[in-house]
């Protein structure tokens, strides 16, 4: 196949602000391979960012996430409201690849344009979002959804990473997976803005609401600044029970930190992250190109105890400082 | 300077038959060459197939059927990515399917059928070298 020449970022970034689905489609891919190489194109991106409601939904593998997702999305299209999902699924560390599963549960939304459905490995990053995520999100948000919804599986410091993405963290349990309330770590109970109990058509879901309320009382559940009161709501894909009630909590929400201002603290918080996670995987970047070179040298400087460990970082950092303020 | 990107490959199941054992081996050994597969589970239709992938942007769309619906379920998927402009998916099929069908296929643009049986690894060479044909987009 010949293909005509690959279209350019700009004008990718242009068809994205329209909504075209291909644009944002290939917007995603390039940014996946390298976000550095379209690094214009998203910062002109995220100018335009700002309008959407993220949305982050965790839980452990198996709680219902996907096939929630899939229903909550039709819910949303049935008010008008245009919504986009970023499922984070983790990478096989053996072979570096993977298998995407999150679309079976969502196939039937895949012929409305208003609806769009994105699987992303995570690469091994640490923390689960893959470094293309967010700018994922930035790109659905740009492109008009009202409503984002990142889905990650959360099993320890993944949880803990989409809501400091999201701007309302929902956390799924289900009866029946393992220890029941147990197998939700600690730390996950303070990070719902929201939680859900799905399969409520199992008559073992109730056990889980009580132990679930139960624990949340015990805790004192007070989320951040502003006066909200942790929902648990029980749901069922089945019987489409505690569909409504879920959105319109997630809505209620929104208002809520808008009306509060909680809303600006949480963007600046994330802001705040995204900048310090930057900075972060720059150095590392450097660090890792740098392994034979320089960082090279300098360790052995540290070996023949000519230099202090300390003095040998110092070093490294001031040389790297200068190449990249430039 | 980025590691290489997985090549990203939807495998799909269209139509009525109710198998997928098939493509569930064939996806763990494209996972275990180290692509990204996304399935998409059975009884799809077309429509939904070809906007899942020009959603996910997958490199490959690789459809199977048993079901003798080839004839119209591919120009369906091909007409859906046109219409949506999507540019460089490249579109296999599997199964069983006369000599004759096979032909007019590609020339509607599938770049390659495989018949039932195509081992796992014919299956994996035959997309890197698709893609790379291909080239970056
Ligand atoms: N009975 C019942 N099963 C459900 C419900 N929601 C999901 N499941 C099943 O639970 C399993 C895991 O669901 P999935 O959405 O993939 O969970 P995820 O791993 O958290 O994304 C699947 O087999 C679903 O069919 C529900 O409301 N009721
Ligand atoms: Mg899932």
């Amino acid at each position: 196949m010949t293909t005509a020449a690959p279209t350019s970022s700009r004008a990718l970034v242009e068809d994205v602000r329209r909504g075209k689905v291909s644009a944002i489609a290939r917007l995603i891919s390039r940014t996946e391979a390298s976000p550095d190489a379209v690094g214009d194109a998203l910062a002109e991106i995220h100018r335009h960012t700002g309008r959407a409601h993220i949305v982050g939904i965790t839980g452990v593998p198996g709680s219902g996430k996907s096939t929630l997702i899939a229903q909550l999305c039709r819910q949303v299209r049935d008010g008008g409201r245009k919504v986009a999902v970023v499922a984070v699924d983790p990478t096989s560390p053996f072979s570096g690849g993977s298998i995407l599963g999150d679309r079976v549960r969502m196939s039937e939304l895949n012929s409305d344009p208003d609806t769009f459905i994105r699987s992303m490995a995570t690469r091994g990053n640490l923390g689960g979002l893959s470094r293309a995520t967010l700018p994922a999100v930035d790109i659905l948000d740009a492109a008009g959804f009202d409503i984002v919804i990142i889905e990650t599986v959360g099993v320890g410091q993944d949880e803990v990473d989409v809501v400091r993405a999201a701007h309302t963290t929902v956390v799924a349990s289900a009866p029946g997976l393992g220890d029941d309330i147990q197998a939700i770590k600690a730390g996950v109970l303070e990070i719902a803005d929201i939680h859900v109990v799905s399969k409520c058509d199992r008559p073992d879901a109730n056990r889980t609401i009580s132990e679930l309320k139960a624990m949340l009382t015990i805790g004192m559940q007070l989320s951040s600044r502003m006066d909200w009161r942790v929902p648990v709501i029980g749901t069922s894909a089945v019987t489409g029970e505690g569909l409504d009630q879920l959105l319109t909590a997630i809505d209620d929400h929104h208002a809520k930190m808008t009306e509060t201002g909680e809303l600006d603290r949480r963007r600046l918080r994330i802001a705040e992250m995204r900048v310090l996670k930057f900075a972060e995987d720059m150095l590392r970047d450097r660090f890792e190109n740098d392994r034979e070179g320089r960082v090279q040298e300098i360790a052995e400087q540290v070996a023949r105890l000519e230099l202090a460990p300390e003095a040998g970082a110092r070093r490294l950092l001031g040389q790297i400082q200068k190449e990249i303020a430039s | 300077m980025q590691k290489d990107t997985p090549i990203r490959v939807m495998l799909a199941k269209v139509g009525l038959d109710g198998h997928d054992r098939g493509v569930k081996v064939v996806a763990r050994a494209l996972r275990d060459a180290g692509m990204d597969v996304i399935y998409t589970g059975l009884h799809r239709t077309a429509e939904e197939v070809a906007m899942a992938a020009v959603q996910e942007d997958v490199d490959v769309l690789g459809i199977s059927l048993l079901s003798g619906a080839h004839m119209t379920i591919f120009p369906k998927i091909l007409r859906t990515i046109e219409d949506q402009d999507s540019k460089g998916i490249i579109i296999l099929g599997g199964g069983v399917m006369p000599d004759e069908d096979v032909a007019e296929l590609k020339e509607m643009g599938v770049q390659e059928i495989l018949l039932q049986d195509t081992p796992p690894q014919e299956i994996v060479s035959t997309i890197r070298e698709l893609v790379a044909a291909r080239g970056p987009r």
